[in-house]
């Protein structure tokens, strides 16, 4: 229930988007670029667009194809059930959205005094354009679904366009450009991108036909094993078969494989700030970014232990295991993270020396406070995930917990430190984050046996709950 | 060995699980039959400390397995596909497991090649996770991961659903060979009377959670399972 509140709003949050487009497109073109015609201004971009939805419809858009495996053994003919397939296909999200902008837009234009019935086809043409789209994206996945590198047929194809129109070989947004204009100006032509699109469509109905057996297109892949040598692990000791394990578990798994390119994004994090002045001035935001920044692995990992471990956990709790070690595992991963975010995010230093400083306080109190607080609050994680479920827009094992513990993460020390710098000045506010910081690593046996105490406590409701298909 | 005592299992007030009293001596092969929902795996889940009982308890060797995890070092199971790590392959799974139970590779490695007919080429270096084998295949994987580190007591809930003849002849073989030679208490769990009467020497039929046969095998106890059974049959097609 939680996850679909979650994508209802990510959904509508999309819809705003796009809807602001539609209706703010005109104003601020109008705004900006008072020379040109509006129209004729925005039909220059949709090349972009195209490039853009393709890219992302790439990595988001799936063709629905498993949902048919039940309709295989029953007298369906096999093409109603391509043409059902792509059928279905049509009523995705991804071809909804853009009408958000393009009708709000035409409706402007329409307004503004051009021609009702050319804007009229300007917007048929534009869906018959998302549709195309759509079917093109599928085209392409069905290609990378063949070759060894997944991504070559969405990159060439890009690239192509992208490198003909910028070096002026074949000027693709004057072309798409032109050509929408012309359409609009002269209705028969919408023949042109209708014909088009019944080619992409016959185009699929023909790979999908093909493909629609059990052992092609049908077939969950079966992945080759990457095995890496992991033996550095054991100068940790008696924890290295759990990290071992969990090492596993990050990189073999589609859910937890984007963890690993969050720490990229976690030291990219400060870029999104810095650079602006308005926030040079805010020292207290400095601490906030910093245990951001350092802490991107540590919040994004954390959060869901020990439900990574969900599929198996009845395994682990019958194995002669000590818990300590398991959730010791998780602890020293984090704090590599934390350590190896703080390195990489040296050069910002370039952007003042405090900000480094601050860095430096919150990867301390990351790896003394943090990292036992999010241990602490996966004792009350109840929510199963399935490792093989795909990573974007998978709220799965999102409960409450994981936004409640976002306030003693993240906002608790931003407090402290904001007001410690208010009152002290910032010396004094780093020293508190370094000093908490400390102490909890002082601590840190201690603070592991209660926290496995928690664990064992819930030990039960942990097992049913993760048990249950959600 | 394993005993029983005054143990029960309700849900919101059904009691899925009552057995007054019931002892496993050391070395048994015991098996565990009975229709759906008859509480087999409940009996199991208890036994491995998954579940709370609502009232009594199971000791092991003299440990309440609720109150002490001291059970764990010589107690091994396989349930389900729970019990699998999917994204690792066999190797990295006995091995993990080895660790867990104090063994080195060398250890489970010594200990895997003497299943090589059980595995039948299909596990073991094949590059392939665990998640993407075949059902009979990650059950042969499982099992075999239950053998590591010379457990005193096996618990294996239905081992012989989804494997081929094959599998299931040597599997028997298999289990026999543990209680009889390394006195190995062995608890199996199965819906085929035939697999159970040839290799458990104690049978327990329980229906609704309650113990209501408790049988000594001999040539004449698949005949009276079977007549029993039959008649249950009639009755719960009636209840539907």
């Amino acid at each position: 229930m939680a996850i679909n509140i979650l994508l209802v709003f990510f959904a509508l949050y999309f819809v705003v988007m796009f809807l602001s487009i539609g209706f703010g497109l005109l104003p601020g073109l109008k705004k900006f670029f008072p020379n040109e015609d509006p129209f004729v201004f925005a039909n220059g971009f949709i090349f972009f667009w195209i490039i853009g939805d393709l890219l992302m419809r790439f990595f988001m858009q799936k063709l629905p194809v498993m949902s048919v495996k039940p309709l295989l053994t029953l007298p369906v003919k096999r093409s109603t059930v391509v043409n059902f397939v792509l059928g279905k296909s049509v009523v995705s999200f991804f071809n909804f959205l853009p009408l958000f902008a393009i009708i709000p837009f035409g409706i402007m234009l329409i307004f503004d005094g051009y021609e009702t019935s050319m804007i009229i086809t300007w917007i048929f043409t534009m869906i018959i354009l998302v549709l195309i789209i759509n079917f093109l994206n599928f085209i392409i996945e069905a290609f990378s679904a063949d070759s060894e590198l997944s991504f070559l047929p969405i990159i060439t194809v890009v690239g192509v366009l992208f490198a003909l129109n910028h070096f002026e070989i074949l000027s693709m947004t004057t072309l798409i450009g032109s050509g929408l204009l012309a359409i609009a100006s002269n209705p028969i032509l919408i023949i042109i991108p209708i014909v088009i699109l019944a080619a992409c469509y016959a185009f699929n109905f023909k790979i999908l036909k093909s493909k629609l057996y059990l052992d092609s297109s049908l077939k969950s892949k079966v992945a080759e094993v990457n095995a890496a040598d992991l033996s550095w692990t054991k100068r940790f000791g008696d924890v290295a078969p759990f990290m071992q394990l969990d090492l596993k578990l990050i990189w073999r798994n589609k859910r937890t494989k984007s963890m690993a390119f969050l720490l990229l994004i976690g030291v990219l994090y400060g870029l999104f700030f810095y650079p602006n002045p308005v926030y040079a001035d805010m020292v207290f935001m400095f601490a906030l970014i910093g245990i951001v920044s350092t802490g991107f692995f540590l919040i994004n990992f954390g959060q869901f232990i020990p439900a990574w471990d969900s599929g198996y956990y009845k395994l682990l709790m019958s194995q002669n295991i000590k818990y300590e070690q398991y959730l010791r595992s998780k602890f020293i991963l984090m704090v590599i993270s934390v350590v190896l975010l703080f390195v990489l995010g040296i050069p910002y230093v370039y952007f003042g020396y405090k900000i480094l400083i601050a860095h430096f306080a919150a990867a301390i109190y990351n790896i003394g406070v943090n990292t036992h607080v999010i241990l602490w609050g996966g004792s009350f994680n109840r929510k199963k995930i399935d490792l093989d479920k795909k990573a974007a827009f998978n709220y799965q094992g999102t409960g409450a917990v994981q936004w409640l513990i976002g306030i003693p993460l993240m906002l608790v020390p931003m407090a402290l430190f904001g007001l410690v710098n208010w009152l002290a000045g910032f010396a004094a506010a780093i020293a508190l984050l370094i000093v908490l910081g400390v102490v909890g690593i002082v601590f840190h046996k201690k603070l592991m046996k209660g926290i496995t105490k928690k664990y064992l406590d819930s030990k039960y409701k942990m097992i049913d709950a993760f048990s249950q298909d959600n | 060995m394993i005993y029983t005592k005054d143990l029960s299992k309700a849900y919101k007030g059904t009691t899925v699980l009552n057995i007054e009293e019931l002892t496993i001596p050391k070395g048994q092969s015991f098996g565990l039959v009975g229709n759906n929902g008859a509480g087999k795996t409940t009996y199991f889940s208890l036994l491995l400390d998954l579940i709370q009982p609502t009232t009594g308890s199971i000791t092991t060797n003299g440990i309440v397995v609720n109150e002490s995890e001291d059970w764990k070092p010589f107690t091994s199971s396989f349930i389900d596909e729970s019990f699998l790590i999917g994204y690792l392959t066999p190797e990295e799974y006995f091995y993990f497991i080895g660790e867990l139970r104090g063994q080195n590779k060398a250890d489970v490695d010594s200990l895997t090649s003497k299943f090589e007919d059980f595995f039948n080429g299909e596990i073991v270096g094949k590059k392939k996770y665990l998640r993407d084998l075949s059902k009979g295949n990650q059950k042969k994987a499982g099992i075999v991961a239950a053998l590591i580190g010379n457990p005193e007591v096996i618990i294996l809930d239905e081992p012989f659903a989804n494997l081929d003849p094959t599998t299931q002849i040597r599997l028997k073989q298999i289990i026999k060979d543990l209680a009889e030679k390394q006195g190995v208490t062995v608890l199996v769990s199965s819906h085929d009377l035939m697999h159970v009467t040839d290799v458990c020497e104690r049978i327990v039929v329980l229906e609704k959670g309650n113990v209501i046969k408790d049988l000594e095998t001999n040539p004449e106890t698949l005949k009276e399972l079977e007549v029993h059974f039959a008649s249950g049959a009639t009755v719960s097609q009636e209840e539907e």
